[in-house]
């Protein structure tokens, strides 16, 4: 299951600054850039913050039935989460503490929540970058096949697939392949990630596969069929129409004047498809139990446990706001046009 | 055609007359089929609890047993009535929360683009600090501090994390009509704002607003079972096709039709659902 959302134009939404010389210009982009991140965090902060310390009672829902009779652990719960304080001073206090590295302790096993988060964190990175690796190419070359058939039958079975599987939940897709690939078919990858408590997940290479085929099955139809869109834009443009009457063979024009112009809405599908996927691993890590910042996050909203599910959220937000910042930078850099209208 | 969310969609559409709008969609195949399929789902879903040969929590015979046509469950229950059982509840929350989240969010959208200038600005910005969350996080992050969701609190949590996007569509397919020469003659004429909105307005976007309405309850039922699967569901006994999935999940080696049915019924519908919105979306951009 994929996002689907607009995809800003990154010319409209930076409105480069005009009037100064080259390098200022790019300093000046890049600052308003950064501040626009920075404010957008601090926002998703105060969400997050709301969202778990003050529309439910988490010592209620952590103690359940014990709320009323186990009065000291209730206190010391309190005490650790500061029910009672002002909210805002709350929200204040954890976001200095986040801010400085010290973003509270674990209700679960009362250690800092900071130290147990970066091993999930390289994991996931691991487990998307791995995916973003395969589906790029995959998904370009799938657009590339179905523009070069446009319109005929094999085109037009590519684009059904896809329509189809876009809209497939990617746990559904996970569980399938499960079911095919492991336990009842064929018995070829294990269903779940075994890891040991200091090695990687990719030190068993075998129980990478099944992971990563469903996030690149999650992701890859709506990347397609964006890039297949923007080739079929490109195909039909003057420019393309001269490069074939001068006689360029078709795989030349396809590769210099089309791939070329289409990369740029691509890099921002995949941005979009990434940042996605920071949030969209919770389901697909579950279900393998990859020990990934997903996992990690649902074991803890299992747990009620409030300061380790803010941290977390905090992350994926994170990923989010740099994956978007990066891929406006390199679309930017990537379009000559917008290259000269920031630095002139 | 494979973002039918741009606002070029809602450019120059004469006022799409529902019936007209369909008759175009349904000259599609892939709309046809999606639309044909998403019904018989829905039928099935609220036909078949008084057709199933077992009631919803009777037990069958020994759990993860070859008994009937899917066999049995971890706790001895019969998978084809749990199934036949278990589409009611999805449906429902899923339909209501779609509903929350298109009537939230065009009421944003459209509100932005009509105010412009700093009002649009500001919406739209706050707007996007919510983009910035995928959807499933959202009702996670609430959910850690409840103890037991209740339907609503789910219907909710899944129609507040669409409402953001469907801002962002409604917007954009707003600020097509808003400048038209109609909307400026009903201002004119002294039409009060939240008239010439509900009037004049609204009615311009069916259209591209049915197809993001087809594509918001595709994720719906996406969302609502992903909840049920982590095994944040409002009824724990009750049938339900994504929490089936969490309960049966250790038995998929040996029972594995107690999983694998709700899963293929869940790919069955997405499916359908999403031709159709794709069906959808088609026939409002040829609207002109």
């Amino acid at each position: 299951m994929t996002q689907v959302a607009t995809l800003p134009d990154p010319l409209e939404e930076v409105a480069p600054p005009r009037g100064h010389s080259g390098g200022a210009a790019w300093g000046l982009w890049l600052l308003r850039r950064l501040g626009l991140a920075a404010l957008t965090l601090w926002l998703v902060s105060i969400l997050v913050y709301l969202a778990t310390a003050a529309l439910g009672d988490p010592v209620r829902a952590i103690l359940g039935r014990d709320y009323n009779s186990n009065v000291a652990r209730r206190e010391q719960l309190e005490a650790q989460l500061g029910v009672g304080d002002n909210i805002v001073t709350r929200y204040f206090d954890w976001l200095g503490g986040l801010v400085t590295g010290d973003p509270g302790t674990s209700l679960a096993n009362q250690q800092p929540v900071w130290g147990q988060v970066s091993d999930s964190v390289i994991n996931t990175l691991a487990l998307v970058l791995l995916s973003a690796l395969v589906m790029i190419p995959l998904a370009f070359g799938i657009a590339m096949i179905s523009s070069h058939f446009r319109r005929k039958r094999p085109d037009t079975v590519i684009q059904t697939i896809l329509l189809a599987l876009a809209g497939v939940p990617e746990f559904v897709t996970g569980i399938l392949l499960v079911s095919v690939f492991s336990t009842s078919v064929f018995h070829w990858f294990p269903a779940v990630t075994l890891s040991t408590p200091d090695g990687h997940p990719w030190d068993t290479p075998k129980s990478m596969v099944l992971p990563v085929a469903t996030l690149v099955i999650a992701v890859s139809p709506y990347v397609s069929r964006i890039v297949r869109a923007t080739l079929l834009e490109v195909l039909d443009s003057d420019y393309v129409e001269l490069a074939r009457l001068k006689g360029i063979p078709e795989n030349v024009v396809m590769r210099k004047h089309a791939l070329l112009n289409a990369i740029v809405p691509g890099i921002q599908v995949i941005a979009l498809q990434l940042a996605w996927l920071a949030g969209g691993v919770v389901l697909v890590e579950t279900l393998f139990s990859y020990p990934g910042v997903g996992r990690q996050l649902v074991d803890s909203v299992r747990n009620h446990d409030v300061p380790m599910v803010q941290l977390l959220s905090m992350i994926i937000a994170g990923v989010y706001v740099v994956v978007n910042l990066v891929a406006d930078l390199l679309s930017i850099l990537l379009t000559p046009r917008a290259r000269t209208a920031i630095s002139s | 055609m494979s973002a039918p969310t741009t606002p070029a969609s809602a450019s120059g559409a004469t006022p799409a007359t529902t019936p007209g709008f369909f008759r175009k969609a349904l000259a599609q195949k892939r709309f046809t089929f999606g639309f044909v399929v998403t019904l018989i789902i829905v039928v099935f879903a609220i036909v078949a609890p008084f057709l199933s040969p077992y009631s919803e929590n009777e037990t069958a015979g020994p759990p993860y047993a070859k008994k009937g046509l899917f066999g049995t469950d971890y706790l001895g229950q019969d998978v084809l009535s749990r199934v036949m059982h278990g589409g009611q509840g999805i449906l429902l929350i899923s339909v209501l929360a779609t509903l929350l989240g298109m009537v939230v969010g065009v009421l944003i959208g459209v509100v932005a683009a009509y105010s412009g200038g700093l009002w649009d600005e500001v919406i739209m910005r706050l707007n996007d600090v919510l983009l910035a969350f995928p959807q499933i996080l959202l009702a996670l992050v609430v959910l850690t501090a409840l103890q037991n969701p209740s339907n609503l609190v789910i219907i909710v949590l899944v129609g507040a994390s669409h409402a953001p996007r469907v801002a962002r569509v409604s917007r954009g397919v707003a600020l097509g009509i808003v400048s038209r020469d109609f909307v400026v003659a009903a201002e004119a004429l002294g039409e009060k704002r939240s008239r010439v909105i509900v009037a004049e307005v609204l009615p311009n976007m069916t259209g591209p607003l049915l197809a993001e309405a087809g594509l918001r309850l595709t994720y719906s039922i996406g969302l609502v079972a992903a909840l049920g699967f982590l095994g944040f569901a409002a009824d724990p006994g009750a049938a339900n096709w994504g929490q089936m999935m969490n309960e049966n999940r250790l038995g998929l080696q040996t029972q594995p039709w107690a999983v694998v049915a709700p899963v293929l019924v869940i790919a069955i519908f997405t499916i359908a659902t999403n031709l159709m919105a794709d069906g959808l979306a088609q026939a409002s951009q040829k609207g002109d």
